[in-house]
């Protein structure tokens, strides 16, 4: 769709255009090309010299058995992320679609997480499940339970997903519930005529009608667990105990500040930047084609 | 709905009730935490009502600070969380509002490749180009800066793409009408475009600031003095500080003063924020 009717002056268009043009060319294309350019170059540990080495930086890094570590931990953490919070949102998105006198009130309780940030989501159940000073690790030291987060890492993992869960919860909740109210109720009026009872409705009506919103949770939820759950694993865990909780963003960072490998840490930049491009695109290009509109 | 069964409609407040239970619990905790003092906290036994510490520890967090280490109190970092939250939003609305503008009220050469270097910046978040965009902002000696911490986090495509979905579906008569009273481009974008994108412009500008004050890796990464950091990356300082003690009751506190700000604005702004959540995504 285009406007037909637009004003005709030559210069004014671009100047308009400038100051976003600028910011993005230099905080975006030009750090982006650096970190393709570096991740072919490596830098001596005092930043005097710097060599061209082809791809050797790649060719470590997939050499490299902690990198791929990062990928499984990764996979591990965002499939747990996902299927957890889209299953838990859509269960309590359902119960508040009832037709509840209080549902508005219900909505306004439950969206107001998603203003909480990351890194604070982490502060606070870290805290909560603290080894020695945690409320809720108390229960778990009666029942002779060996909690510790802060040295076992399938401990860490869980109280990382808890967290990201608990904080991705409210958005999904969100478009779940608007796009369970898009549903006609007269479709669903149907299906009761027929015999249905509520369980047959909803996998055979409402899921199937809500697919378009559920895949669309889905990417968005991928690529919070890539990026935005940053926070919460440096405030948790800080990547560990022993790497448990590094996943490919977290490496990118520690490699490149603690270990100074500037043209490792950019390689493992280009790699993500290709996963993620490569995601969106076979996500919408497979995965769109089996959902119901 | 179809049928009604008083049964199925207690199952679902309770359902939602254990929900609304599960979304609170920690912040609930946390509010405990900061009522008590240092010891009951650190003690592994603290109560589950609040203590008589509150303003106590709200006061020494905001005006004084951590005892240990030199830390700066929290008012500064709340500071700080403020104005670079509303600078990142006013600035990509600024920056986005402009370019949406010329993309679709104008026609000139390589329109379509200036629209195509802003949309393909949606598909690469900060996170990943973290190194180099240091490196840009550091020879632009902007460390330590408000516009070091806000300048990279504004150059995204979601505004572009929301204006220029809404002027979109602003009929074509109002333009018409107005160059026939003689409006050329200034006149047309301030009095008519301007306030008939009010709304929009309220809803990105709650998203944008939710976005803002909560970053968190690149404040990190780019504030070296302690008086130029945001709230959210003081916390994590209280807590994992060298000598032996973590004051969590302060870092509690910091927390819960973290977390009102952009909360407040999703309670009582909830139209608007749900309106700019669902529009951005699109």
């Amino acid at each position: 769709m285009e406007k037909s009717v637009v004003f005709n002056n030559k210069l004014l268009p671009y100047l308009l255009l400038v100051p976003q043009l600028i910011i993005t060319v230099v905080f975006f294309y030009w750090p982006a090309s650096q970190a393709l350019l570096q991740s072919f170059k490596r830098e001596d540990a005092f930043g005097l010299n710097t060599e061209f080495v082809g791809l050797e930086n790649y060719q470590s890094l997939f050499a490299d058995p902690s990198y791929y570590k990062s990928m499984l931990t990764t996979i591990v953490f965002s499939s747990l992320v996902a299927a957890l919070s889209l299953s838990i949102a859509l269960l309590f998105a359902t119960q508040a679609d009832k037709n509840l006198k209080a549902a508005g009130a219900y909505k306004t309780l439950m969206i107001w997480p998603y203003a909480v940030a990351p890194a604070v989501a982490g502060v606070l159940w870290i805290f909560m499940f603290h080894p020695s000073l945690g409320t809720l690790a108390r229960p778990l030291r009666w029942m002779n339970f060996d909690w510790n987060p802060l040295l076992n890492g399938n401990h860490a993992m869980t109280l990382v997903v808890m967290a990201a869960v608990w904080k991705q919860i409210s958005y999904n909740f969100l478009f779940f519930l608007a796009g369970l109210q898009s549903i006609p109720k007269s479709v669903l009026e149907a299906g009761a005529i027929d015999g249905a009872g509520p369980m047959r409705r909803f996998w055979t009506i409402t899921f199937p009608l809500l697919s378009p919103t559920t895949f669309f949770l889905l990417v968005v939820n991928v690529v919070y667990v890539f990026f935005d759950t940053f926070g919460i694993i440096d405030a948790v865990t800080g990547g560990g105990p022993a790497g448990a909780t590094t996943t490919m963003v977290y490496k990118v960072f520690a490699d490149g500040r603690l270990g100074g490998d500037l043209g490792g840490s950019a390689a493992q930049s280009v790699v993500l930047m290709v996963i993620v491009i490569a995601l969106t695109a076979i996500q919408f290009r497979y995965v769109e084609r089996k959902v119901q509109y | 709905m179809v049928e009604h069964r008083p049964l199925n409609d207690i199952i679902a407040y309770a359902i939602l009730t254990l929900g609304v239970f599960i979304v609170a619990f920690p912040v609930y905790l946390a509010l405990i935490a900061s009522t008590h003092d240092a010891a009951t906290v650190v003690g592994g036994s603290m109560p589950l009502s609040p203590g008589d510490h509150m303003l106590d520890n709200y006061y020494r967090a905001v005006f004084i600070g951590g005892a240990r280490a030199s830390r700066v109190p929290v008012g500064q970092m709340l500071m700080n969380s403020f104005i670079s939250a509303t600078g990142i939003a006013l600035g990509k609305i600024f920056i986005s509002i402009l370019s949406a503008y010329a993309v679709v009220y104008f026609r000139f050469p390589f329109r379509k490749t200036a629209f195509w270097i802003i949309f393909v910046t949606l598909m690469l978040p900060v996170e990943v180009r973290i190194y180099p965009t240091y490196k840009v902002v550091a020879d632009l000696h902007m460390l330590d800066t408000y516009a070091g911490l806000i300048m990279p986090l504004i150059a995204s495509a979601t505004g572009t793409l929301l204006f220029r979905q809404f002027f979109m579906t602003i009929p074509e008569e109002l333009l018409e009408a107005s160059r026939i009273d003689g409006a050329g481009p200034f006149r047309f974008f301030w009095d008519t475009l301007l306030p008939l994108s009010v709304t929009t412009i309220a809803a990105l500008f709650v998203i944008q600031f939710i976005y803002g004050w909560n970053q968190y890796l690149w404040p990190l990464l780019i504030t070296t003095q302690d008086s130029m950091q945001t709230i959210v990356t003081g916390i994590k300082k209280m807590l994992y500080t060298t000598d032996e003690l973590a004051e969590w009751q302060l870092a509690m506190a910091t927390a819960i003063l973290a977390m009102l700000p952009p909360v407040a604005v999703v309670v009582f702004m909830q139209r608007l924020f749900v309106r700019g959540l669902v529009e951005t995504e699109k």
